[in-house]
């Protein structure tokens, strides 16, 4: 049996399985930490984009390596 | 002379004229013009530089974090408006000149402050930690300090673009695609196109979000890498 296929695009999607769930506990820890302290909303909220735009910096940087034409050997 | 080079030239010129009329004539008590002018750099200037850097240290670099967050707001946004539908930082050369130039000012300002032997031994070498794994340690922290912080800085930016580009792209070539050339042959199939449409709006204003988060992230992290350099160690 011959499966032809692109890798780029299922190698992408393998990776951005680590990024989905960090980026899940950071926003479920945040929720967490806004119901014990209603007040800290507004700076949790700044901590929990910054910590959510470093997560992502990799599925980025993955998606950057899948547009790279490497040569077929 | 390209197309790009015009929507950069169009977008620099805007935020001069923007900042040149909104410091025009400041009055005690602020007309309504002046209050939205006021809230967005008071944002910038309270939560994103006093709050990372402190006072003095925050006074030296804003004119830089400033250059450096409305540059990169202007820039995200030419993304979605209608006619200049690319967004001039979803080409790599933007981003990786405000990545070389924030590089340059933390590695410059942590020099400066420290001398160039402690700096990088500040750096490098983190205190409590067993003699044995310093070497590893330190290959560690000089390849994610002065190799991964430039290259993260570009790529999360370029990225984030880019795929924010297609998207939006995929919506409306799918709505064109259902409108005219499925539903002109009567198919009635091509109904589907009023919900690629319905897609493509709100993944435009996703775009707007993205556009404004991207700017604070980049400003807020080249904020917190000068901290990091010019902060004494404990």
């Amino acid at each position: 049996m011959n499966v032809v296929g692109q890798l780029a695009p299922l190698a992408f999607g393998l990776a951005v399985i680590g990024s989905g769930i960090g980026v899940g506990i950071i926003v479920g820890k945040t929720i967490e930490s806004v119901a014990r302290q209603p007040e800290l909303q507004g700076r949790l909220q700044g901590l929990m984009f910054l910590g959510i735009a470093l997560t992502e910096a990799l599925c980025f940087i993955a998606i950057a390596v899948a547009f790279i034409p490497f040569p077929a050997p | 002379m390209n197309r790009i080079l015009i929507i950069r030239m169009l977008v620099v010129l805007l935020l001069v004229l923007l900042f040149w009329l909104g410091t025009r004539n400041l009055k005690v008590v602020p007309g309504r013009a002046q209050v939205a002018f006021e809230f967005v750099t008071g944002f910038v200037r309270n939560s994103v530089i006093i709050e990372t850097l402190g006072e003095k240290n925050g006074r030296r670099f804003m004119p830089l974090l400033f250059t450096i967050f409305f540059l990169t707001l202007g820039l995200n946004l030419t993304g979605i408006i209608p006619g200049l539908q690319i967004a001039s930082t979803g080409l790599i050369g933007m981003p990786i000149i405000m990545a070389v130039v924030a590089y340059v000012v933390f590695v410059y300002a942590g020099i400066k402050e420290h001398g160039f032997f402690r700096y990088f031994k500040n750096q490098l070498i983190l205190p409590g930690v067993p003699v044995v794994l310093v070497p590893f340690l330190a290959l560690l922290e000089f390849l994610s300090t002065f190799i991964l912080r430039p290259i993260t800085l570009t790529l999360r930016l370029t990225m984030n673009m880019v795929a924010g580009h297609m998207l939006l792209v995929l919506c409306f070539l799918a709505t064109h695609f259902f409108f005219f050339t499925v539903l002109a042959d009567g198919n009635l199939l091509g109904l589907l196109g009023v919900g690629t449409f319905a897609f493509g709006i709100a993944f435009t204003l996703l775009e707007l979000f993205v556009a404004a988060l991207q700017a604070y992230v980049f400003t807020i992290l080249t904020a917190i890498y000068i901290q990091f350099s010019v902060a004494d160690e404990h």
